[in-house]
């Protein structure tokens, strides 16, 4: 499903983000990234979602080479993907509803299947009753659960979380975390960059350790030897 | 729960940000303002130049005792000419009664004549596109060739004076008129600009949502498409109401000026239509690039 082969990225100021970096997400699977601050997290979930192309390697997304991608394949597989992070980017001017329901909307969805996907989404993250609500009505943890509906709302192959819990407390990170393992549990792909080592410890998920932008551990390197993107 | 359609999405702006909306408006509306302002100026200019055109006449003076027979038949000769418009006749008579009229200074003089000085003549007036000097000095050419004709006449200095006006008029209205249009699509420009930062935020969730630039650039084109249409109407408003003050503290001398007609009204709120298309176009296609 993600496949990083020889990857090296390094900014236009000369910082160099990632080095050679070399590993396979298969379908299915749960994965930690974990790491300080500038160990090279967020670029890698950069170059999943091509919001940055790789210096030199390969990177495949669900099929798509990220470094040959066109500007218009850029849309067509983010909308295969479902993007979470940890200031919620939400709309404040519309309501819970439309910032799901805008996700949507802009994939060309038809008009009239949008409000019961809206509501399948909003469900499923226990928000149902918050529809017509605005996002400064609810807490942090709920913000996040309406970022992660609007993420679930396309059915995404992947869900990309960039430190989903870094706002929360300790009580609405349980609770988003549960939310994604139970997304994960449907069969999508959620990679996770985190500082939070609590949530990581003893879940049994796969954890990919990287230090200044190289993997210095991978805990799923043997069953990810030889995998198929 | 609204659907982000290109329309509802455009129009949202404007129930979001109405100061800023409206500051849009009022900045595309005065820049507009002073491109009709200076079209109000150039349209009344050529008004008046046209009027002092259709004075422009030769006349071709007829030897005496020409008969009345062969001074008929070369009328309708010249009638004929691609840059004549209507030929008349005035005879010796005519001319004298119409030099006792308005020439008032020698009423008395003309009155007691014995014989009438006054030659008979052609007077030919031009269409409206040979009213130069060029043109009038053709015509005047072919007359001569006439036998009977004496004298053609037709003001060279003040026709080739009001040739020059009319050339110097084409070119300044250009120059301005475009140094206006550039200035207004700066404005409007920047105003579009200000409203895509402001909304940047939103713009980068939506790409990252999948959204393909064109469905990002379409709310904001109709929102410059909007406001420039808007700024059109206001610019019109405003360069009426100039308009009616200035006829009404100029006095008799601005009762004649003229207001632009229908299809150029239509032009001025088009030009802000696609001046606002322009504005948005370059501010969104730069930050859609650079976000």
């Amino acid at each position: 499903m993600i496949r990083f082969a020889h990857v090296t990225k390094t900014y236009p100021n000369g910082v160099q983000a990632l080095t050679d970096l070399c590993f396979h997400i298969p379908k299915g699977q749960f994965v930690f990234l974990t790491g300080h601050s500038g160990s090279g997290k967020s670029s890698i979930l950069a170059l999943v979602y091509a919001e940055q192309k790789p210096t030199s390697g390969e990177v495949r997304v669900s099929g798509f080479p990220i470094g040959k991608l066109s500007p218009r394949d850029v849309p067509r597989l983010r909308r295969r993907l479902g993007i979470v992070f940890q200031d919620f980017r939400l709309l404040e001017d519309r309501t819970v509803e439309e910032n799901v329901g805008f996700a949507l909307a802009v994939t060309g969805a038809r008009g009239d299947a949008i409000p019961s996907r809206v509501m399948r989404a909003l469900t499923q993250v226990g928000l149902g009753g918050k529809a017509r609500v605005y996002p400064k009505e609810l807490s942090g943890g709920e913000q996040q659960r309406v970022a992660i509906a609007r993420a679930l709302v396309n059915d995404p192959a992947v869900l990309i979380a960039d430190e989903p819990t870094g706002n929360l407390d300790e009580r609405a990170s349980r609770g988003v975390f549960q939310l994604l393992r139970d997304i994960n549990a449907g069969g999508t792909v959620v990679v996770m960059a985190t500082h939070n080592l609590a949530l990581v410890r003893d879940t049994g998920y796969r954890v990919i350790e990287l230090k200044h932008g190289q993997v210095v551990y991978d805990s799923g390197l043997e069953d990810s030897a030889g995998g198929a993107a | 729960m609204s659907s982000p359609a290109p329309m509802s999405e455009a129009l949202r702006t404007f129930s979001r940000t109405p100061l800023l909306s409206a500051l849009s408006v009022a900045s595309i509306g005065f820049s507009l303002f002073t491109i009709g302002l200076f079209g109000l100026v150039a349209l009344n200019f050529r008004q008046t130049l046209r009027t002092l055109a259709e004075r422009v006449e030769v006349v071709a003076f007829v030897l005496r005792g020409t008969p009345t027979e062969t001074i008929t038949a070369a009328s309708g000769e010249v009638e004929a000419f691609p840059e004549v418009l209507e030929v008349r006749y005035v005879n010796e008579d005519e001319a004298l009664a119409r030099a006792r009229r308005e020439l008032v200074e020698f009423q008395e003089a003309y009155r007691d004549l014995e014989t009438n000085p006054l030659p008979a003549s052609l007077e030919i007036r031009l269409k409206p596109a040979f009213r130069d000097a060029a043109h009038a000095q053709q015509v005047a050419e072919r007359l001569h060739a006439y036998p009977f004709v004496d004298d053609v006449r037709f003001g060279r200095d003040w026709v080739q004076r009001l040739d020059r006006l009319r050339n110097m008029a084409a070119a300044v209205g250009l120059v301005i008129g475009l140094a206006f249009a550039i200035v207004a699509i700066v404005i409007i420009g920047v105003t579009i600009r200000i409203t895509v930062l402001q909304r940047a935020r939103e713009i980068a969730i939506m790409r990252l949502v999948g959204a393909t630039n064109r469905f990002i650039r379409g709310p904001f084109l109709l929102e410059g498409a909007i406001k420039g249409i808007l700024g059109g109407v206001l610019a019109i408003l405003m360069c009426w109401l100039t308009l009616q003050v200035f006829r009404r503290s100029a006095g008799e001398v601005a009762q004649g000026l003229v207001f632009f007609a229908t299809p150029q009204l239509g032009l001025v709120v088009l030009f802000g239509m696609l001046i606002g298309l322009l504005g948005s176009t370059l501010s969104v296609g730069r930050h859609l690039r650079h976000v």
